[in-house]
């Protein structure tokens, strides 16, 4: 917990974690859409923005669980941890709604990432920079696909445009965590391995503006935050039915390997 | 015991098809970013084309599968994020192959300058995405065929 930071590592762990998880949950989310979503080319961007983002979480975990240094890997972190154990935002957690829901989930998550990768870039821990390079060159891309498609249904048709919206008023308070900080944050910023994060909110509320004033869409007002995913203090109560279906193979054969 | 030469094993490399695209190989694609021997341990080391690639695990084993037929037995792989993998590293013959293969190698301006099929430049993006990591879904508007375009990152 954030309270209870005891070392650097124990700090970079965290951090680690909370990149990583954002990255497993919001895949395994995305990755529901397999199979299910309205055109065969929809259906294929969204299991590869899936791939990219469990491909980066192999590399975050990967890099918490050596810093750890218990002999836990990317796979012990993320199908042998339990709820209270996960550092996701809440936002990834939500359910997918209806496909447009799913798009703009993906853009507000795209934005935030982008900017916070980007300075991660800087990052003094060269582990850290090394894969912030790599996984923000796949998140621009996922970024320019989302808004894309935010702005074709935002500005859509009548029926469109009111999913869209309807959307953003319940996505919108799941924004603010990501804005967050708190010791863990504080002690990565000290050691400059991560920005703080309540310094990328005005980037991130002017590139979301300009989205969203394409589509036609209103941004809300409100700044009210759903809060406690990011550091595990309450999850919402869809993480665990996540976890259920992510980790079951592991759990009821532990071990498994193919 | 001698051991085969630097220059040797990168041409036993560049005969190591990449598994999604067989038609180009693994120096073609730009992912060997180095051949080095430490001691009698050969170190190859490669970057992953996106971090979350299924073929990342195959690639790594058709090396090691490649230089053990030629008789080297203890290989390092090792895994090298930064500099990230661009498509610049795509070799020119590597590029000419994919277009006769009917995949656009990647442009700077972010689609294909025509249509592997027939030349046409009248061409339109189906998909940002496309069947594998690396690649995004256009279509001809004068022969009417749809094609891969190898993405541009």
């Amino acid at each position: 917990m954030s309270g209870q930071v005891q070392s650097g590592d124990a700090a970079l762990f965290e951090f680690l974690c909370r990149l990583g998880d954002n990255t497993l949950v919001l895949g395994h989310r995305v990755s529901e859409w397999c199979g299910h979503a309205p055109v065969l080319e929809e259906d294929i961007a969204l299991a590869n923005t899936a791939l990219d983002l469990i491909g980066q979480t192999q590399l975050w975990l990967g890099l918490a669980g050596e810093v750890e240094g218990k002999g836990r890997d990317a796979d012990a972190l993320a199908f042998l941890r339990d709820v209270w154990d996960f550092r996701s935002v809440l936002l990834t957690e939500v359910p997918n709604g209806d496909f447009g829901r799913t798009l703009m989930r993906q853009f507000l998550f795209d934005a935030w990432h982008s900017i916070y990768l980007g300075r991660l870039l800087k990052s003094s821990d060269k582990r850290v920079a090394d894969i912030a390079e790599k996984a923000s060159k796949e998140v621009a891309y996922h970024l320019e696909r989302s808004a894309d498609t935010v702005v074709a249904l935002g500005d859509g048709t009548e029926e469109s445009h009111q999913r869209m919206q309807a959307a953003l008023a319940y996505l919108w308070p799941y924004v603010g965590e990501m804005f967050e900080g708190d010791a863990v944050d504080a002690a990565m910023v000290e050691a400059g391995v991560a920005p703080d994060p309540a310094s990328l909110r005005a980037e991130y509320d002017a590139l979301v503006g300009r989205v969203l004033a394409d589509a036609t869409l209103e941004m809300p007002e409100g700044r009210f935050a759903h809060k406690g995913g990011r550091d595990g203090r309450m999850h919402t109560e869809h993480l665990g039915h996540i976890l259920t279906q992510m980790q079951w193979l592991q759990r009821a054969y532990p071990g498994a390997s193919w | 015991m001698t051991h085969p030469s630097v220059e040797q094993v990168w041409e036993w490399l560049s005969a190591v098809p990449d598994p999604e695209i067989p038609v180009i190989s693994l120096t073609d694609l730009g992912i060997i970013r180095d051949v080095a021997w430490t001691d009698d341990r050969l170190v190859v080391t490669v970057t992953p084309t996106y971090s979350g690639c299924p073929a990342t695990s195959i690639i790594n084993l058709d090396i090691e599968t490649a230089l053990r037929g030629h008789g080297i037995e203890k290989i390092e792989l090792k895994r090298q994020l930064s500099p990230a993998w661009t498509t610049d590293w795509l070799s020119e013959e590597g590029r000419a192959k994919l277009e006769e293969f009917g995949i656009a190698p990647p442009q700077p301006a972010g689609g294909p300058d025509r249509c592997p099929h027939c030349g046409s430049e009248n061409v339109e993006k189906v998909s940002q995405f496309g069947s594998t990591p690396c690649k995004a879904t256009w279509r001809c508007k004068d022969c009417l065929e749809p094609f891969d375009y190898f993405k541009c990152i």
